[in-house]
């Protein structure tokens, strides 16, 4: 978010190395506050009986996209959304969503569970983790020949693909998420 | 998240590899920040403590300690690998990138939990 348009246009040589760090903290200290460190929050949410884990994303997602959009408005920021391709982000995200649910944790809150004593995330994670990096960098060459440039869109956003105002996507997907809080605190998940 | 860290040594990524190596630094220092932040969070609320082998796992597969390191590790190396092979993670694509609106972001997040959901259900009601 914030964190990531600071860290790109890095004014000084250390400077991002200490924000950086107090970034991390910060969203540390909060994703622990949240219950995000702990395996049991993350499988239960993917389980459907915990949605403790969709609530952070789509509060962060909700003001972040609010903040970002409003300093874009104002000219105080440019974005960098990631580019991609249908199969990046399909069959990557599939691969991505059963590991995140055999370890029970994803690589940030990973992080988080090592602070918080979890050792399984320590040892088994982290390392499967480094494993899981190291193959895909063995595999890219033949990978990014075929599969990873199929449907291949670019940093698209919503706006530009429905061809419209910002707002005009921001404001209803913040209705949209604003009312799917609302029903999941209303419905005591 | 942590798995960018590692895209610096990929020598693949030519035209980037200059501007994601200068980007390693932070990111460690994120890394490095989200143990601390954690840890100071969990002792500021006596939450901290040494655990193998998480509850919901236990109650369905036992207090074995092996079986839940070698089951992580299973999980590491795909969340490591689709975490690459998508670009992004639940951080990345999850929060960062879907806020921005990004529909590369937008899509991963979605086959996120459709992976995550399909096989929590199949390790815990079917398996367990």
């Amino acid at each position: 978010m914030q964190t990531s348009k600071s860290m790109d246009n890095p004014k000084k040589d250390k400077s991002p190395l200490l924000w950086g760090l107090t970034f991390g903290i910060v969203f540390g200290f909060l994703l622990q506050k949240g219950g995000a460190t702990k395996y049991d929050v993350i499988v239960g949410q993917l389980l459907l009986t915990d949605f403790t884990v969709v609530k952070i994303m789509l509060s962060a997602v909700l003001t972040g996209m609010f903040g970002i959009y409003a300093m874009k408005t104002l000219g105080w920021v440019e974005l960098y959304p990631k580019s991609g391709s249908a199969g990046m982000n399909i069959i990557g995200g599939l691969i991505f969503g059963v590991g995140f649910a055999i370890l029970g944790y994803c690589p940030g809150t990973l992080a988080g569970a090592i602070g918080n004593g979890y050792l399984d995330a320590l040892v088994g994670g982290l390392a499967g983790i480094l494993i899981g990096s190291g193959l895909f960098a063995a595999l890219y060459p033949l990978l990014n020949r075929g599969i990873l440039k199929k449907g291949d869109f670019g940093d698209l956003t919503l706006p530009r693909l429905f061809k419209v105002n910002d707002w005009v996507v921001v404001i209803p997907v913040a209705v949209l998420i604003f009312l799917l809080l609302y029903w999941l605190e209303r419905a005591g998940l | 998240m942590i798995e960018r860290l590692f895209r610096g040594e990929k020598v693949e990524l030519k035209p980037y590899y200059q501007k994601v190596k200068l980007v390693v630094d932070w990111q460690w220092m994120l890394v490095v920040g989200i143990v601390i932040g954690s840890l100071i969070s969990a002792l500021l609320s006596g939450d901290f403590h040494w655990q193998w082998v998480p509850s919901i796992w236990a109650t369905a597969f036992g207090s074995d300690l092996l079986l839940r390191v070698i089951v992580a590790l299973v999980g590491g190396v795909c969340i490591g690998f689709g975490a690459r092979w998508a670009g992004g993670c639940t951080s990345g694509h999850g929060i960062s990138g879907a806020l921005q609106l990004a529909v590369s972001s937008w899509i991963s997040a979605i086959c996120f939990f459709i992976g995550g959901i399909l096989t929590a259900h199949i390790i815990f009601k079917l398996i367990g």
